[in-house]
């Protein structure tokens, strides 16, 4: 379903993605790993057609992104690391025109845009303007505005930063529900236990190349001196010894 | 800094005692010169010819308010006994002016540096001293509001030192009694907003201030268009000069730091130095600092947690809603939402309001001098009544530019956070662009009509050049807005939070440079078939139909051009921008 043939990304000398190839197919769950810079949010927003690569294609159910965006993004929910949405819209009126963004209106919307916000607890704040909610609740409304024109694929930034355990909670049902109804996901995040517990393909990114990729068996069996847990075949994939030295530091 | 962090880690364990952290008033203020420095360092592309520009068009302005002012004192200097004495009421005029200024510029400033700042959560929640805060957001304060006083202050002084000859010491008495001019606002306004966010949250009583600000703006240019000043310039206003020495030796408000200012400054350039005047001055800069300070221990911890309140607004727009639905039903889904989203934040933004006050006032001020005009009576011919109306058109297409520049030109900037979900969705950056046109275009060709119409109406102008100016001043705003449209999305202002500050930027300048060259070529190419038409009429010769096409042709296909490239232009730029 995202279909990534060597994807580049150079801003000036520095190369941020460098020739990433990867597949992930109908109803899977991907999820993106990497050490901070290491080129995750770069390479979601190259997929969702934000930023455009230096060199290689990305195709969303076959289409390619650069030649035939339309089309390519109207499969396409993105949901960013940073909720910034318009401040002086209410929440039900920012869902309303993220649909018609997406050629959609009417009653379907509007019951499914209040579906969504009574899932994320946002109801009573469905006519309140977004300058007066939480990080957690854009996030939630940046969730429900990703799901809200029922795209094929979703690509995630981040998506539990901001969240509260409920919410979490229903995220990670929803996203499994979602996949297990042919829809596909890429996620990029930093909990580690989040990745190890929902995906059923795990990457592993490093300065801007797969380091790694496969299922939780397959990546124990690239880490090679016995690594069970995703927290130390991370931290041995990406050379991460420095994260050890902390207690050192303290110490000191 | 691993030397510090170690103390921090270990002042936590107890494992060694360490002095209490007291960080310098310097030390506050060193992220903003390093913000400064980093800025003035960066070899961004484009920056020397933008400096030039910039620097080019300061100069300009410097010697236009030196060169006026050194006239009128030159002259001034020449009327014996009165001379002075206007001189000094004109220092005395502009200083408090400066004040005023200052004062709202310094209210308004001070709720975001002590408020709404990004850094505040930092050193709020750090081992910061009260006053070393109080101090370093008091200067923050200051120097925001000040530095275009400052600027504009230069040249004034400039002149008035050189004029009665002030010598080498003159820049230093002038910053002497400037100094204490900039701070007495400041710590006034500081303290006002610290009064005010301690009654409404900060966000309420930012659109409180921001109405009341241009309000008075706007009050007082309407007050001075009514009182017509131009009527004192006829000598049969005074009855006698006796009076009028009287009126201006009399001091004009002697509460005022303005006006000790301008007896310092006099005292100095007249050769009878009066060190008054800086004792209050001084005295009352530094008792205001005290007392400032006093109030902010006093109001500071309950205004900061009140300030982070947000202002708990509810919207149905159901009104909305419904015109959506009826008017915009011709157009597709996307472009009814992209403008129904146009005019939700349109409106909901207090900020504009104000701005919609202050074109209010520009419209009245405009329609006010037209009617004034003394186009009436002898010596006026049917030739001068039409020709006004047509160089009506330049001031009209400028009033047409400056509304423009606030309320089209940042539309694309305004995008700017949210940009990352227009580009992820299946919209087409024309569409986007179709929007901003269409929801600026539209209600300032209604205005561009209105004005000109009333202002030709009051003018009594014939049919031919009501035809004219309308057909004209169409043209205009499609020309004006497509440029606003291109320049604003060449040079867009993504990290700008304020709105008001975007038209104000390098792309601003370079928009209203070329709206006035287009209205100026507009001007240019129908001059001529419009002469000649009334020249025609006057004295009974042949109209010349092949030059009036001609003129007015190539009229059009300036407007014309004007509208479509620019959108080009920022089509292609759009669809470059990476966010």
């Amino acid at each position: 379903m995202i279909t990534l043939k060597q994807l580049t990304k150079q801003y000036g000398g520095f190369t941020a993605v460098a020739g990433i190839d990867l597949e992930v197919p109908r109803g899977e769950l991907f999820g993106f790993l990497g050490p901070n810079g290491a080129g995750k949010t770069t390479t979601l927003r190259m997929i969702a057609g934000i930023l455009r690569p230096t060199s290689g294609t990305v195709e969303i159910g076959g289409i390619d992104v650069a030649r035939d965006p339309v089309s390519a993004k109207m499969k396409l929910g993105f949901i960013p690391d940073r909720p910034f949405i318009y401040e002086k819209l209410t929440g039900a009126e920012f869902l309303t025109f993220v649909a018609g963004l997406y050629d959609q209106e009417g009653p379907r919307v509007e019951h499914r845009a209040r579906e969504l916000m009574a899932l994320f607890d946002l109801e009573e704040w469905r006519d309140e303007l977004v300058e007066s909610y939480s990080h957690g609740m854009r996030q939630k409304l940046i969730i429900s505005s990703a799901f809200v024109h029922r795209p094929e694929v979703i690509v995630v930034d981040e998506p539990m930063v901001g969240l509260d355990p409920k919410a979490a909670r229903i995220l990670k049902d929803l996203f499994r529900e979602y996949t297990n109804r042919g829809h596909t996901i890429m996620m990029s995040t930093h909990t580690l236990e989040v990745a190890e517990s929902m995906c059923d393909r795990i990457g592993i990114i490093q300065a801007g190349k797969i380091r790694a990729h496969g299922t939780m068996a397959d990546l124990r069996k690239h880490a090679t001196d016995g690594a069970t847990g995703l927290e130390d075949i991370f931290l041995k994939l990406t050379g991460e010894n420095a994260a050890r030295e902390l207690v050192d530091v303290l110490d000191a | 800094m691993p030397d510090a962090g170690a103390q921090v880690l270990s002042s936590h364990t107890g494992a060694h005692q360490i002095a209490q952290p007291d960080p310098s008033l310097l030390h506050l203020l060193w992220p903003k010169y390093l913000t400064a420095r980093a800025r003035s360092l960066s070899d961004e592309r484009g920056r020397g010819a933008r400096f030039a520009i910039l620097g080019f068009f300061g100069l300009l302005f410097w010697s236009f308010i030196f060169g006026v002012l050194y006239r009128l004192l030159a002259y001034f200097r020449g009327v014996e006994e009165i001379g002075p004495l206007l001189a000094g009421k004109l220092l005395g005029l502009i200083l408090i002016g400066f004040f005023s200024i200052l004062l709202l510029s310094n209210i308004i400033t001070a709720l975001s540096s002590f408020f709404l700042a990004k850094d505040l959560d930092l050193l709020v929640s750090g081992p910061v001293d009260w006053l070393k805060l109080y101090g370093a957001k008091l200067l923050e304060t200051v120097v925001h509001s000040s530095w275009m006083v400052v600027l504009m202050a230069i040249p004034m002084f400039a002149a008035y030192g050189m004029v009665y000859k002030g010598g080498w010491w003159f820049p230093f008495i002038a910053l002497a009694v400037f100094l204490p001019l900039l701070i007495i606002p400041g710590v006034i306004g500081s303290a006002l907003t610290l009064i005010l966010v301690n009654v409404f949250p900060a966000r309420r009583t930012r659109d409180i201030l921001s109405v009341i600000a241009v309000l008075a703006a706007g009050g007082i240019v309407l007050l001075f268009r009514v009182v017509r000043p131009e009527r004192f310039s006829s000598p049969e206003g005074f009855r006698s000069l006796v009076d009028f020495v009287a009126v201006l030796r009399a001091p004009t408000s002697p509460m005022l730091p303005s006006e000790w200012a301008q007896e310092g400054i006099m005292s100095w350039l007249q050769y009878r130095l009066d060190y008054l005047p800086f004792y209050l001055l001084w005295t009352t800069a530094a008792a205001a600092i005290v007392f400032g300070a006093l109030l902010h221990r006093w109001l500071y911890v309950k205004g900061f947690s009140k300030a982070q309140e947000s202002s708990e607004r509810w919207a149905r727009g159901g009104a909305m809603r419904r015109f959506g639905a009826f008017v915009l039903r011709p157009f597709s889904i996307l472009k009814r939402e992209l403008v129904l989203k146009e005019l939700r934040l349109f409106f909901r933004d207090t900020t504009q309001w104000s701005q919609l006050i202050l074109l209010g006032v520009l419209v009245v001020v405009y329609v006010f001098n037209i009617k004034y005009l003394p186009l009436r009576g002898e010596g006026i011919t049917m030739f001068l009544r039409n020709v006004v109306p047509f160089l009506n058109l330049v001031l009209a297409g400028f009033v047409l530019a400056s509304i423009a520049a606030r309320f089209i030109f940042p539309g694309v900037s305004l995008e700017g956070r949210t940009l990352w979900l227009l580009r992820s969705s299946p919209m087409s950056m024309r569409d986007l662009l179709w929007s901003k046109f269409w929801v600026g275009t539209l209600p300032l060709l209604i205005l561009a009509v209105g004005i000109v119409g009333v202002t030709n109406y009051l003018l009594d102008v014939s049919e031919f050049m009501f035809a004219v100016s309308l057909f004209t001043i169409t043209l205009m705003t499609f020309a004006v807005a497509g440029l606003a449209i291109g320049f604003g999305t060449m040079f867009p202002q993504f990290e700008t939070e304020n709105a008001a500050q975007i038209p104000t930027s390098f792309g601003g300048l370079l928009f209203m440079m070329s709206a006035i060259a287009v209205i100026g070529g507009v001007v240019i190419f129908e001059a001529r078939p419009v002469v000649t038409y009334l020249r025609a009429r006057a004295f009974g010769e042949p109209h010349d139909i092949g030059g009036m096409i001609f003129g007015f042709g190539l009229a059009a296909l300036l407007c014309i051009s004007a509208t479509v490239l620019p959108i080009r232009l920022a089509l292609r730029r759009l669809n470059t921008i990476e966010r």
